[in-house]
């Protein structure tokens, strides 16, 4: 039971938000995310499955639609257990570090945030693929609303952008889902949405041409979300102007869905048509890996520039994702834990600057290391995360996602075919310096140098007022120059699993293993057949296929 | 022949429609009398009355004494009716003190005294009614005259609640364009009508399904035939504001005062599928190809007939939601959502019985308890004595009513398919019916539109509860009566738990499985597995089947 548990408490929450006082609610926000942090814990402990993969716990319950085989299905396997935590983890310092930002219609901030916990809960806890599409649609609205009320002075625009972009793609998710539930149908006479059933039927049964298409629809929703690279267009305008609470679950959490949908259903549903589509969308990813550093380089809004560097690091997961082999597939799972880790702990950052100068123009800021020392400290980290240093979690699923695709070569021993080649990796390792440059600029900018601020507090009290009702009381609240106990407390646990992850990253790669593995039971063939097709033969071919599937 | 049955089982099967007719003599005679109590109570005695007849309808409908009653499909005709009577009761209560509001103030001032000759209450709700009345005989029409009648009974009273509703300009143009728009739909389905006379040499729907089966059985059905059939579905179309004829529905809807909107865009919409329902049974559909009762090979929808509803889908979705775009005035935008929601409906209706049928319903349910939400929350407010009507009426009206701008945004998110809301599981069923009998491009124009329409429907949601306040929306207030709120209070609430029943809405009848999965009839038993090869031809299939070796088989469409 303490798998609803979870999926409740966030609920429970939202509710008791909106029957209590304004200014209770963002301590009952704080108990609410950080008993469901606690309860995810617990769970986590219980999971038996965390080096053997498969879903715990296995059960079935509730049908909505019943007789169309939609059912309430809640169970995770160690790759979902893992976005769960990430989930539950950053949920409540998000919460915290809106602490002092929100000042207007808490009870309602609070209660839209929570909910938006309960639908990512439910989105990855899903194995109905219906109910998964439920929660993944269902984040649009609470963010509609995050971004809408408390966001920026573009907000509106922001708002809708984000909304359209995202529910145009998951349209065609969905439409292919349908088929594919349908098909099922009618091959079986039996209705089902669970996400093995149709896995099993659709990677299996569906002939190549629809295979094909099925893979293109799921992926006009996961790409729009994820983002890939033409379709990110509403990105960088929604993390600019949602409030930072917003921000840090929008780039750490709500991007992992697109990738978690590629991963979990995308690749597993139709081999035959990612096969076709990897060189597509390896490059789709490149480009966005090398095009979006260089878009962050000319960047002068911080936050924006993070947006962007955002949209880069997806094309490293992207890259690892159709590399379609294990080492591939491992670091893009770790790079989407991590990104969210470093990423959402860099809007924290760039919140808490803002509430000090109200500005995040990068030529208005200097030298905040001597004014701001433990603000300078962790920026420091989450960048250096950011840029992948070895010895922080960043490095760990960067170098796997290019080695994936540095190895997957048609005549690749190591019984994981594949299509692409070091020739990617190494474009795409030019993303790493590029990276490094652009993050070690704005780092040089705003942390090192000579000391600029803003000119004085009249001008911030301005810019608060352009900015609309969401700033305009922030002259009321006091904040110290340096951060205090609770944006601390908020930042260190971040810090602290950045550097746990970066150093010891085995159990967490182990866990994903056996997960990963069961993604691609498919592949070594289909890939070998594909290859075939294009003249390139597999020396080790039928031992391996055989040894693949088990 | 059901016309010399003997009057038992009919009357019997009619008892929920001759409840409302009384009811609605009743009302007119009520609404006329002095007692401003006994006023009043005329919209109460109107829900009673539908509550009454729904009553009957759950005690006394049998399948046995419809069919004896000749009634073609009786499970469907039974679902129509309790969807068309429960939508009624809230239609009733989002009208409640908008009729008459101008006179009563007057009365209750002292102003004036009440004048029988001046007021229009009672013939309103008695209206109403019959309308009502005239929707519910359509699903069980034995014959096209039965049918003709039962859809002038639905229209007639609305053009006149059109009129009556407002006391302005606006209102009298809107009648007359509806009545002239609707006397020429019905000249054409009329001529359908007599077409398919002329080709079958009956008028009894069971008759002309058996010779069109037997002449499609000899080389298809003859191009009068077909001709008439185009003709009835072009008729209908004006009744479900689906193109081409749906030219009528902004200026009709934006014309009438919102409860009537309301009205017109529920009760003309669940008549004219209905409608559509039955006339197509007498074709069949290809996924419910089969045998008739005689044994006449049945090849379902004929060409043309699909083409023409192919158009008529993938036309109406599209026109209605980019016409909805540009709209100002929210009735004119939820006209063409209204324009664009039949043509989702019209994929139903394509896919036909089985999953189709069982995927209109849901749709109609859906569309009728959402469109109750957002016409109840419309209805709840005034300015100055009028409706509101423009997107910057509403503008910022959430800090003084949020209750409102939660069943405006929450009825949105249901018409635009936000899950977990209504609106989405009917448009998965309606997806998921239109892949199975083979129409995956139409679903894909659907999905399409649906994603067009969330621009619009995101700005219903906003622009009360997000905008600020601006000079137009200053005098906005609660309207005079708490019942159209509360019946949107009520209508939101289910459409946030009633996915939570959905399977018991829909899934008390075996009838609604699909039929291909439970063979019923002696027959043919055709497994339902079928190889994965064979299974690609039939989904895939989109003329009707010409070989009827294989289908799997009821035999007859009359169960549904």
């Amino acid at each position: 039971m303490i798998q609803y548990l979870l999926l409740l408490l966030p609920i429970i929450s939202a509710l008791v938000i909106v029957l209590s006082s304004q200014r209770a609610a963002k301590w009952i926000a704080l108990i609410g995310s950080t008993a469901s942090l606690i309860v995810a814990a617990v769970f986590a402990v219980q999971f038996p499955h965390w080096t053997t993969g498969g879903f715990w716990p296995d059960l079935n319950t509730s049908p909505i639609l019943g007789n169309f085989g939609v059912d309430l299905k809640i169970g995770v396997d160690s790759v979902s257990l893992m976005l769960v935590l990430l989930t539950v983890f950053l949920t409540p310092l998000a919460i915290a570090g809106s602490f002092s930002a929100i000042t207007t219609r808490m009870r309602e901030y609070y209660a839209w945030f929570m909910i938006l916990e309960a639908s990512m809960l439910l989105a990855f806890m899903s194995r109905d693929i219906i109910f998964f599409y439920v929660g993944y649609e269902f984040t649009l609205i609470p963010m509609f609303f995050l971004i809408s009320i408390w966001g920026g002075p573009m907000r509106g625009p922001a708002a809708i952008k984000f909304f359209i972009f995202t529910f145009l793609g998951s349209v065609f998710t969905l439409t292919s889902v349908i088929f594919v539930a349908v098909r099922h149908f009618d091959s079986t006479g039996t209705w089902t949405f669970a996400i093995a059933d149709l896995v099993k039927f659709s990677s299996t049964q569906l002939s190549a041409r629809e295979q094909f298409w099925v893979f293109v629809g799921l992926m006009s929703g996961f790409a729009i979300k994820t983002p890939f690279f033409p379709t990110h267009a509403w990105l960088p305008l929604a993390h600019d102007q949602a409030p930072t609470g917003g921000s840090v679950v929008l780039a750490g959490i709500l991007l992992k869905l697109g990738t978690y949908g590629v991963f979990r259903f995308a690749l597993p549903m139709a081999p035959i048509g990612a096969v076709e589509c990897s060189t597509f969308f390896a490059i789709l990813g490149i480009i966005a890996i090398l095009y979006m550093s260089l878009v962050c380089w000319v960047q002068t809004d911080i936050k924006k520039l993070i947006a962007y560097s955002s949209v880069s690091h997806m094309g490293f997961v992207v890259l690892g994702l159709f590399a379609l082999n294990p080492i591939g597939l491992q670091g893009a799972v770790m790079y989407m834990v991590n990104h969210g880790l470093s990423t959402g702990a860099l809007f924290l950052c760039i919140g808490m600057m803002y509430e000090r100068y109200h500005t995040k123009d990068m030529e208005q800021l200097g030298g905040l290391v001597s004014k701001m020392p433990v603000w300078s400290f962790f920026m420091i980290i989450f960048t250096l995360s950011s840029v992948g240093l070895p010895g922080l979690n960043g490095f760990v699923g960067e170098f796997l996602c290019l080695m994936g695709a540095f190895v997957a070569e048609h005549d690749q021993p190591a019984g994981y075919p594949g299509v692409l080649g070091p020739w990617y990796a190494v474009v795409a390792a030019i993303g790493l310096i590029l990276g490094a440059m652009y993050l070690l600029i704005m780092l040089g900018k705003i942390v090192w140098g000579s000391l600029r601020e803003p000119h004085g507090q009249e001008h911030a009290q301005d810019h608060a007022q352009d900015h609309g009702q969401s700033h305009a009381q922030h002259a009321e609240i006091q904040l110290p120059t340096d951060l205090n106990f609770r944006e601390i407390a908020i930042l260190a646990p971040i810090a602290l699993a950045c550097l746990a992850i970066g150093l010891y990253p085995k159990p967490l790669l182990n866990a994903v293993e056996p997960c990963v593995k069961d993604a691609l039971v498919n592949y070594p063939a289909v890939i070998d057949q594909y290859n075939a097709k294009r003249g390139l033969v597999n020396p080790g071919t039928p031992v391996k296929q055989a040894e693949a599937k088990p | 022949m059901s016309s010399f049955l003997p009057m038992g089982p009919k009357i019997l099967v009619l008892t929920p429609e001759i409840i409302v007719f009384g009811g609605s003599v009743v009302t007119s005679i009520i609404g006329l009398s002095r007692s401003k109590t006994l006023r009043k109570s005329v919209p109460l005695l109107a829900a009673i009355t539908l509550l009454a007849s729904l009553v009957a309808l759950a005690m006394g409908y049998s399948h046995e004494s419809a069919e004896q009653a000749g009634v073609l499909m009786p499970h469907f005709n039974k679902i129509i009716k309790a969807i068309i009577l429960v939508v009624g009761i809230g239609l009733v209560a989002i009208s409640v003190g908008h009729i008459d509001r101008r006179m009563e103030e007057a009365v209750a001032r002292g102003a004036t005294t009440f004048d029988p000759m001046r007021v229009v209450r009672g013939e309103f709700y008695s209206f109403m009614l019959l309308s009502i009345c005239g929707a519910m005989l359509i699903p069980g029409s034995p014959d096209l005259i039965w049918l003709f009648l039962a859809l002038e009974l639905t229209s007639l009273p609305t053009y006149i609640m059109v009129a009556m509703s407002r006391g302005t300009r606006r209102a009298q143009e809107a009648a007359v364009k509806y009545f002239f728009l609707g006397a020429m739909s019905t000249a054409i389905f009329l001529y359908g009508f007599a077409l398919i006379y002329g080709s079958t040499g009956s008028l009894q729907l069971s008759t002309i399904r058996e010779v069109f089966a037997d002449q499609s059985a000899r080389g298809g059905i003859d191009t009068l035939g077909i001709t008439g059939l185009i003709l009835c579905i072009l008729g209908f179309c004006y009744k479900l504001a689906a193109a081409p004829m749906h030219f009528y529905a902004p200026d009709v809807y934006e014309g009438a005062a919102n409860p009537v909107t309301g009205f017109l865009s529920f009760i003309p919409k669940i008549a004219g599928f209905s409608a559509l329902a039955v006339l197509l049974s007498t074709v069949g559909w290809s996924s419910h190809a089969g045998f008739s009762e005689t044994g006449a090979p049945i090849n379902g929808l004929p060409a043309p007939i699909l083409a023409t509803l192919w158009m008529i889908c993938a036309l109406t979705m599209t026109l209605g939601n980019i016409g909805a775009l540009l709209q100002k005035s929210v009735k004119r935008m939820l006209a063409y959502s209204s324009i664009s929601h039949s043509g989702y409906m019209v994929l139903a209706i394509i896919a036909g019985p089985g999953l189709g049928f069982e995927a209109l319903l849901f749709y109609l349910i859906s569309y009728g308890v959402t469109n109750l939400a957002i016409f109840g929350a419309l209805s709840g407010l005034q300015k100055r004595g009028e409706d509101v009507e423009s997107f910057e009426e509403l503008s910022g009206i959430g800090r003084r009513y949020p209750g409102l701008a939660a069943w405006l945004a929450i009825g949105s998110g249901s018409l635009m398919g936000m899950p977990p809301l209504l609106g989405f599981w009917a448009k998965l069923m309606l997806f998921m019916a239109g892949v199975q009998a083979g129409h995956t491009p139409l679903v894909i124009i659907a999905a399409i539109n649906s994603a067009v329409s969330v621009w619009y429907y995101l700005r219903l949601i906003g622009v009360p509860s997000l905008s600020p306040p601006g000079t137009s929306s200053e005098g906005v207030t609660k309207g005079p009566s708490s019942w159209p709120r509360f019946a949107g209070a009520v209508a939101s609430v289910a459409v946030i738990l009633l996915p939570l029943f959905a399977s018991r809405i829909l899934g008390n009848s075996a009838e609604f499985a699909p039929t291909n999965a439970k063979p019923t009839s002696a027959t043919t038993p055709t497994a339902p597995v079928a190889t994965p090869k064979q299974t690609t031809e039939n989904s895939r299939q989109e003329t009707p089947r010409q070989d009827n070796t294989q289908i799997a088989l009821h035999s007859s469409p009359t169960r549904l």
